[in-house]
């Protein structure tokens, strides 16, 4: 029995194929690619000799939800992540040893995988002071810090990681910030949500493994694949909006045949993600579909765009209040001027984003 | 002269924990626990609108979600003075019932199985020893020879590719281990049907509450509307894929959890003369039958135990300013009129003030002060709480569910009553109250589905939604049972905002640090006279502690309107 995971190469003559026909799968590979026959003897190498993805998991200022979230996946389903697709060497969650044995772990990751492993970060780094967020007697700043030096790239799982969530709400008691505020000059995958979806986390790491690159991101830094669209834009609810039909009380009649949720609050229209499309726990609902307006949780600050009853147009930014009502009666046409509307805001929104980063960049 | 050796962190558990113990002659003569990190939950709270509260506190936890949006939601119902209607009493109680089935599952398969189960002496099982032994125990279908050679190989193949991940130095070997290796290649089965089964039952959120961490919740009753002719709201679809969610987790707890439970117990007896630690014991009681003031009909019966004497339940009232203090002679606080004092969540006050080592640091300085944890009293009497808490409360209470069920295992087992205050007994008595919610979780479903029969859809009272309802202020208290122990939060009202908003979790109960007459809480009570046998493979201490579950980020917040590092804050 092989004392390592299967290599490509081990595949493919396991099922049969000489090592001449492997080195042809190669260089048909190699003239794909469009690289130099030269190149042949190196891809070879790669499939030949590829391990698990050596993958650390590290828990900040968290609640742990991610990390359930991740443990909700249906496709794959984790057990086959853990043990078959990645090689999970830290996660405080999940690991079996503590204290000395734990740091161990992460310790032989770091020196014998340097530049070769995923560094995967659950939760805000504390900023006001070191003490807010420590594991073995050392800070999360530090931890994050060092555990990145060695990293091919980072994936900023949930909102947490990626825009601060619950505790960088105002007035944010701990100085929350997310990964892209405290790390500079490492590729940052954001995968959005308070959690995110579990297909989408799998699906991230499943595009990282079988494709071997970052997936596309938005100038967010979220994989384009799962937050290209609005959930207004795909939620199945839609045409009750366009149509002007709403609920206007929670289980009103309106409720009880499924209208919009604008008007009780829903934050679909202002936020991108995949609830309408793949939907949760293996697609069995999403937010709106079980009778709650969005909250918005894949959106950086959602938790100051409140209160979360209150429609869009309350806003401040919106000023369309008035078209919103007309909408409510009725009037399909001015829909459209409403989502226009709404996206002319999410983009000065994303713009404001842009332009903070770029201001903690110059810092 | 007594060694001190520092676990942090501790692996397995929800959130940030650090145990410091001082070992003599291979035991525990004294334990210091830490939660070492913050996030300020409660400040951000204050001003905002009350109906809002539960999406906040839900964060606080996404291991035991759902459980603080539903101590908010009763928090702010008691306040305004809010009854909701008999559904949405029971999609909350089959919620509440969803998440401890699977919380329960999960703790005891990945987060408190590899400290009894061996998974590298699994590697020298016989198959069909394997199935023989889970054949006889269980009723479960994938129990063949051929299932546990497979899984057998599988696992062959991981350990030797040397990439052991999760897995990897984990204490294997240690002498502490017990199990043959056919049952501990049960256990590994199980642990892997366990991962995905656990995404199956969270379902019951899905189609409640629109997902899984973090379903929604709502004010006055729940988001989702019933309506057996519509396509868009709870239908017969929506209902029967509940039923089957509900039927599905009790046969898995009932073949899978409770045999396994009993036969590594069988095993492990020595451990119900370990860890045993306070003598007193609390529940808040939870899952109510007939509205949230009957208490006296809640499924889980409220009361106290004191000193071990299951002869006599006391009663517990959340609103006395008596009762239920707050203490910081030991945690990262200060309080106006001096350290020493108690405060009631209502009165509650909490100024930061971080006195600990530098990071890095070493060992905390458990002289001063040493956690982030407040220290909560029940009228000066440090608390246990949780599904051993719980078990005792419903026995004592002559509840004859409980009584039966606690009966039956201490039969199986063959050990006295006694042996419940104990590691074991905690570990125990967690999977009996999951026996217990399975079914249930069913009756719950079927008076649903019977309300509805008879013509009763309403999922949300709308009285008191708007504002302009409330009065100028209001206080109020919610209690419950959270998967971990006794929760509850407490609001004060004013101006239609929060002006005050306070937890009081079961992780804060269990595994704070000591208080200024010096008693220990749970955690550090449990851990003294535990054995180490190696003090850098440290699997009794993990033994007793998560024993209890922890889940630390419930257990710190921090909260006040007038500590110093709110005037830092501004800058970001």
């Amino acid at each position: 029995m092989s004392s390592k995971p299967k290599t490509v190469y081990e595949e493919i003559t396991e099922k049969g194929y000489s090592r001449r026909d492997f080195l042809k799968f190669c260089g048909m590979m190699a003239a794909y690619l469009g690289l130099e026959s030269s190149a042949v003897g190196q891809i070879a190498k790669a499939l030949e000799t590829k391990e698990r993805l050596p993958v650390l998991w590290m828990h900040f200022q968290e609640c742990t939800c991610c990390s359930e979230s991740f443990l909700r996946s249906s496709h794959p389903i984790v057990a086959d992540v853990i043990l078959d697709k990645i090689s999970l060497n830290y996660t405080e969650t999940l690991m079996a040893p503590a204290g000395f044995q734990a740091e161990k772990s992460l310790h032989d990751t770091l020196d014998k995988y340097k530049g070769k492993y995923l560094l995967v970060v659950e939760g805000s780094v504390p900023t006001e002071n070191p003490a807010y967020c420590t594991i073995a007697g050392k800070s999360a700043l530090d931890i994050i810090r060092e555990t990145a030096e060695g990293a091919t790239a980072v994936i900023a799982w949930g909102n947490c990681a990626s825009a601060g969530c619950v505790q960088a709400a105002d007035p944010n008691p701990t100085g929350a910030k997310p990964v892209h505020e405290i790390l500079h000059g490492i590729p940052i995958i954001s995968v959005q949500g308070c959690p995110p979806i579990a297909a989408v986390m799998a699906g991230v790491i499943v595009y990282l493994l079988t494709f071997d690159r970052i997936p596309q991101l938005d100038s967010l830094g979220r994989p384009e694949a799962f937050y290209s669209r609005r959930v207004h834009d795909t939620c199945y609810r839609r045409p009750n909006y366009d149509a002007g039909l709403f609920v206007e009380s929670f289980d009103d009649e309106n409720a009880r045949k499924g209208f919009c949720l604008y008007k009780m609050g829903c934050r679909g229209p202002v936020t991108y993600n995949s609830c309408g499309v793949i939907r949760w726990n293996n697609g069995v609902s999403y937010p709106i579909q079980s009778g709650h307006p969005c909250l918005g949780c894949a959106e950086a600050n959602f938790w100051d765009n409140g209160p979360f009853y209150q429609h869009l147009p309350k806003f401040h930014g919106f000023g369309i209040e008035a078209t919103a009502d007309k909408v409510g009666l009725g009037v399909g046409i001015v829909a459209g001027a409403g989502l226009i509307a709404h996206a002319i805001t999410t983009n000065i929104a994303k713009r404001r984003e842009i332009t903070l980063g770029k201001t903690e960049d110059e810092k | 002269m007594a060694n001190r050796i520092v676990v942090d962190p501790i692996t397995r558990i929800e959130g940030h924990l650090r145990v410091e113990a001082e070992i003599k002659d291979g035991k525990i003569v004294d334990a210091y626990s830490s939660g070492t990190m913050v996030r300020g939950i409660e400040i951000i709270l204050k001003g905002r609108d009350p109906r809002d509260a539960w999406a906040f506190t839900e964060r606080v936890c996404g291991v035991c979600t759902t459980v603080h949006a539903l101590a908010s939601v009763r928090t702010v119902e008691n306040a305004l003075d809010i009854t909701v209607p008999p559904n949405a009493e029971m999609i909350r109680n089959m919620m509440f019932c969803a998440q401890y089935m699977q919380d329960h599952v999960v703790h005891f398969y990945h987060l408190h199985a590899l400290d009894w189960v061996d998974l590298v002496s699994a590697l020298k099982a016989d198959p069909a020893e394997t199935a023989r032994i889970a054949q006889s125990i269980s009723d479960w279908p994938k129990s063949s020879s051929g299932y546990f050679s497979d899984l057998k190989n599988r696992l062959l193949k991981f350990v030797e590719s040397g990439q052991l991940g999760i897995f990897a130095n984990g204490y294997w070997g240690h002498k502490a281990y017990k199990l043959t290796p056919e049952v501990n290649l049960i256990g590994v089965a199980h642990y892997l049907e366990a991962l995905e089964w656990q995404k199956e039952i969270v379902k019951v959120h899905t189609i409640f509450g629109g997902k899984n961490p973090h379903p929604n919740y709502l004010v006055g009753g729940v988001p989702c509307a019933i309506n057996i002719d519509e396509n868009n709201a709870l239908n017969s679809e929506r209902l029967a894929y509940v039923g089957k969610l509900l039927n599905d987790a009790k046969t898995f707890i009932e073949q899978v959890y409770i045999p396994d439970l009993m036969t590594v117990a069988s095993y492990y007896k020595n451990w119900t003369a370990i860890g045993g630690g306070l003598k007193n014991y609390m529940s808040y009681g939870d899952l109510p039958v007939n509205g949230f003031a009957d208490v006296a009909n809640f499924k889980i019966p409220r009361g106290i135990i004191l000193g071990r004497n299951l002869s006599e339940v006391l009663p517990v009232d959340g609103t006395d300013p008596e009762q239920i203090q707050e203490y910081i002679s030991h945690s990262y606080y200060e309080y106006n009129g001096g350290d020493g004092l108690g405060k009631h969540p209502w009165e509650g006050e909490t100024n930061l003030n971080y006195t600990g080592p530098v990071p890095p640091y070493e060992y905390l300085n458990v002289e001063g002060k040493y956690s982030w944890l407040k220290t909560p009293r029940w009228k000066g009497n440090a608390m246990e709480v949780g599904p051993l808490a719980r078990m005792l409360v419903g026995y004592a209470s002559g509840r004859d569910e409980f009584k039966d069920i606690v009966g039956w295992a201490l039969k199986t087992l063959d050990v006295p009553v006694d042996a419940l205050f104990s590691t074991l007994g905690r570990t125990a008595s967690r999977g009996l109250e999951t026996k217990l919610i399975s079914g249930w979780a069913l009756e719950f479903y079927n008076t649903l589905l019977s309300n509805i029969k008879n013509g009763d859809s309403r999922t949300f009272n709308p009285d008191k939604w708007e504002p302009e309802t409330w009065p100028e202020q209001a206080k109020g208290v919610g209690l419950s049972e959270a998967p971990r122990g006794s929760l509850a939060h407490w609001i004060v009202i004013k101006n239609k905002m929060i002006n005050n908003y306070q937890l009081v979790v079961p992780s804060t109960w269990n595994g704070s640090p000591r208080d200024a007459n010096g008693q220990r809480s749970a955690y550090e009570a449990a851990l003294l006279g535990t054995p180490v046998d190696d003090p850098e493979k440290p699997l009794e201490i993990l033994r007793t502690i998560h024993s209890f579950d922890p889940c630390i980020a419930c257990a710190v917040h921090l909260y006040d309107e007038k500590g110093t590092y709110v005037h830092q804050i501004n800058t970001f």
